[in-house]
């Protein structure tokens, strides 16, 4: 059957992109990964729709788009509440759902979180570029012609119609997350915590700080009490490769939180959000506050290991 | 300076920093380009990733695979059987610019920062050969040095919002090639018409860590038929 026209976007919404688990491996070209901001989400619609997990999905920030299906399509929308609607009813997310040809779904606005996703049976086809369908907006490649989506855009699905049947799964309850408007993440110290005296580092680990207007896909700008490295230091270090989740001190004193557009950089990085925490960076939104709390290292791998068995078990029923 | 231990530090759960020196210089950069090329041949189990820059390599792995310890133990290991005739020899490649007007907006600037004429920062930029010690900022940069003593300018105090494609830049002791449109604080002086970065091509970088990299300017005629 090959790529089957599924979607037509009507209005897009402010950033709506094409985006899968990332591209990895191009670091040292200065590729920087791409992909879901939350993973976690990306993943669960995907595998609701009957979808390899790292499949790309629509990604969609804060105001939803309007979209037809231009055929019977299933559809799951996991992420950030904005309160999805099909035809003015509203739509139960976390759930594999059949849109029927003319079906319009558009979102009512942001209840909770910051990006919803919607993962479609049958993915996108776009082109894999690096491996991978994210679409890097800073270089303008990947997912559609490297821009976000527009009003007209198509999208395709590869074989549509055999994704109907897997309509009504569900995820476990328990395991659907909630976007709390004060976040507490959990970070290791490092790899600069020693550019930070003792004094600093508490204002760090003790205070909350707010996400502002400025954050996006490449980093969370938070603002909040001065964190001043050590007076004799100069104001950058030289430039090192960074990962999502990493927490930078620029000249300002104000922490950013590394995303998912950045490869390297020159600030000093107080500590780093563990690897369970991160799909709940990319539901933080402007307003909202985090308090950072330090963990040990082994705690952070347990994190790994619980999230990781909850994957494994699949965690959808019908 | 190179260290005689690499120094490392943690990145979270999932990478390791491996510095090998505390300053940006040949002899410690080409330590990490035998690193990372001992890495690739030797691919350590669990490493999805490995980003290197100047003085160090960051090791991003799968922690479900290895462990930092674990990680660490094998790159000490590494490090123990470096053999610097493994490295491929650097390739040159040579960069053809349209130096100063509307290509070089600051190339008048520059001169007059440091008194002399802009045929002599282009006399200077072209005559020198730069290493390439690593890629970033944004996919296909070029960080490359050292520049010439008489060249080292400090960034724009402003940085513009919009540097065009190909714009090769200086700032402090290094020389850059924005290999895509973005803002920017370099000091802007000439342009090449090279692609840097292509994502449709295998590599998709133009350069890459090591390569050593000669500018020369391009004539009139040159640049007339790149503008048509």
């Amino acid at each position: 059957m090959g790529a089957v026209e599924t979607l037509e976007i009507l209005a897009p919404g402010p950033l709506t992109t094409v985006q899968d688990r990332g591209r990895f491996g191009f670091g040292r070209y200065g590729v920087p990964p791409s992909g879901a901001v939350d993973s976690f989400s990306l993943r669960k619609g995907n595998l609701l729709v009957g979808n390899a997990e790292n499949e790309a999905s629509l990604e969609i920030t804060i105001i939803g788009p309007k979209i037809v299906a231009l055929i019977d399509t299933l559809i799951a929308i996991t992420g950030a509440d904005l309160q999805p609607k099909v035809n003015k009813i509203p739509l139960e997310m976390w759930r594999s759902q059949l849109l029927k040809k003319g079906d319009v779904l558009s979102f009512k606005g942001p209840k909770s979180g910051c990006r919803a996703y919607l993962a479609i049976g049958g993915g996108i086809s776009v082109q894999n570029i690096m491996g991978s369908k994210s679409t890097n907006l800073a270089a303008q490649f990947g997912g559609l012609d490297g821009r976000p989506l527009r009003k007209g855009d198509i999208i395709s699905s590869d074989s549509p119609a055999r994704y109907l049947k897997a309509v009504g799964r569900s995820l476990d309850k328990h395991l659907i997350p909630s976007y709390a408007k004060d976040q507490v993440l959990r970070v290791i110290s490092g790899p600069q915590d020693d550019h930070f005296s003792t004094k600093a580092k508490e204002i760090f680990f003790g205070s909350p700080f707010r996400v502002t207007p400025q954050s996006d896909r490449t980093g969370i700008r938070l603002a909040g009490p001065h964190i001043e490295a050590k007076k004799n230091l100069k104001e950058s270090i030289i430039s090192e490769g960074v990962v999502p989740g990493t927490i930078q001190i620029p000249g300002d004193a104000q922490p950013i939180i590394i995303l998912a557009e950045t490869v390297t950089g020159g600030y000093r990085k107080v500590a780093t959000v563990i690897s369970a925490d991160l799909p709940l960076l990319g539901q933080l939104k402007p307003g909202d506050t985090v308090n950072f709390r330090k963990v040990s290292m082994d705690k952070a791998y347990q994190a790994v290991q619980v999230g990781s068995a909850f994957q494994a078990l699949g965690a959808c029923t019908k | 300076m190179l260290y005689s231990n690499p120094q490392y530090r943690v990145m979270g759960d999932r990478a390791l920093l491996v510095e090998l020196g505390d300053e940006i210089d040949l002899k410690v950069n080409n330590k990490v380009r035998e690193l990372f090329v001992a890495i690739k041949t030797n691919s350590l189990e669990g490493v999805v990733e490995t980003i290197p820059s100047y003085r160090s390599l960051l090791l991003i792995f799968d922690p479900l695979k290895t462990t930092l310890s674990l990680l660490q133990n094998r790159v000490h290991d590494l490090l123990k059987t470096l053999d610097p005739s493994q490295l491929p020899e650097p390739r040159r490649v040579e960069i053809p610019v349209a130096y100063g007007s509307e290509y070089g907006p600051d190339l008048e600037w520059v001169a007059g920062y440091h008194g002399i004429t802009p045929d002599e920062v282009i006399r200077l930029h072209t005559e020198h050969t730069y290493h390439v010690y690593m890629i970033g900022f944004m996919p296909g940069f070029p960080y490359m040095g050292e520049l010439p003593k008489a060249l080292i300018t400090p960034r724009r105090e402003t940085p513009r919002t919009v540097v065009p494609r190909g714009s090769v830049a200086l700032a402090q002791g290094q020389t850059g090639i924005y290999s895509t449109q973005s803002p920017g604080g370099w000091q802007i002086i000439g342009r090449t018409p090279l692609t840097l970065f292509d994502p449709g091509k295998w590599p998709p970088a133009l350069l890459e860590m090591g390569d050593r990299v000669k500018f020369f300017a391009m004539d009139e005629e040159e640049i007339a038929d790149w503008e048509q």
